[in-house]
């Protein structure tokens, strides 16, 4: 793991954090998920939002093939009310996710991991080693684009191939930090 | 007849990364109207009391003789970045194209003395 969080190929950094009921939540076991998607997001960053139907439809269309995601919340929820566990909650009542949501308030999954932006989009494989870093796609303004990116990893992943690309700039608004 | 040349502002916060594209898309407008692309006032807005007093309710925001490019409505000024809504319902960083040039060219085209 790098200073600045981890790089392709290293291992998930512990994570549990609740949800948006209070229940702690976790990466799968090594070998539990065939391969994991953790997704920084918020309420927000209108990249998040504009990015997040195609990431809910990516769940949804992955959850039967064995992969698992997980969206973090890490801003700082004092200076931003609309990203606060009350604000997080009742929007996740009032959407289809197909994925927990986890408050992350100490902001330490964030670091561990690198997460820079929401969205920020972490894969990684069966032995939850880091195979995809980066955007969804290659433009929040275009639906089109269907997260293609992220499905292109997870079909190599899902292969047993090299995701191609295996790392993309991410796009978004910056981790409101304390 | 040239056209007038109102006064453009482009606020912008560096948490967002939408402001130089949001400075592109402008400039690229204003040569359309007929105005000076340089003339554009690109301010950074630096922390909470500025947005404050700015009225600056997200980054980019974008103002034509001070008025917004689109209603903020009951927004909260603050340093985040701002959900704009496209023409066609969808959410982004950016506003409309459309928004934009409807603003330049309402106010290229307003008597002188409507300038504020």
């Amino acid at each position: 793991m790098s200073e600045d969080g981890i790089g392709l190929g290293d291992a998930a950094p512990a994570l549990a954090l609740p949800d948006t009921d209070g229940r702690e939540t976790s990466l799968p076991e090594p070998g539990e998920a065939r391969a994991t998607v953790v997704v920084w997001t918020c309420n927000h960053c209108p990249y998040a939002l504009a990015w997040h139907d195609r990431l809910t439809a990516a769940a949804r269309d992955y959850a039967d093939r064995g992969v698992r995601f997980l969206a973090v919340n890490s801003n700082d929820a004092e200076r931003y009310p609309a990203d606060s566990p009350e604000a997080m909650a009742k929007r996740y009542e009032a959407e289809e996710w197909g994925m927990p949501y986890l408050h992350d308030a100490s902001q330490e999954a964030a670091r561990s991991f690198g997460a820079r932006t929401t969205p920020d989009v972490f894969v990684f494989d069966d032995e939850l080693r880091l195979r995809y870093r980066g955007a969804p796609d290659a433009d929040h303004q275009d639906p089109a684009q269907g997260a293609a990116w992220l499905r292109s990893a997870l079909e190599a992943i899902l292969s047993g191939s090299e995701p191609d690309p295996a790392a993309t700039e991410p796009i978004g608004c910056s981790i409101k930090w304390r | 007849m040239a056209a007038r040349q109102p006064n453009v502002e482009l606020l912008w916060w560096s948490g967002c990364p939408s402001w130089e594209e949001a400075t592109r898309l402008v400039r690229e407008e204003m040569a359309a109207a007929g105005l000076d692309p340089e003339e554009i006032e690109l301010r950074e807005v630096h922390g909470d009391e500025e947005a404050e007093r700015e009225g600056f309710v997200g980054s980019p925001t974008i103002r034509v003789d001070g008025r917004d490019v689109q209603d903020p409505g009951e927004e909260p000024a603050g340093l985040t970045c701002r959900v704009y809504r496209l023409r066609d319902g969808r959410i982004s960083a950016l506003p409309d194209t459309g928004d934009v040039r409807d603003a330049l060219r309402a106010a290229a085209a307003a008597p002188r003395e409507a300038k504020r």
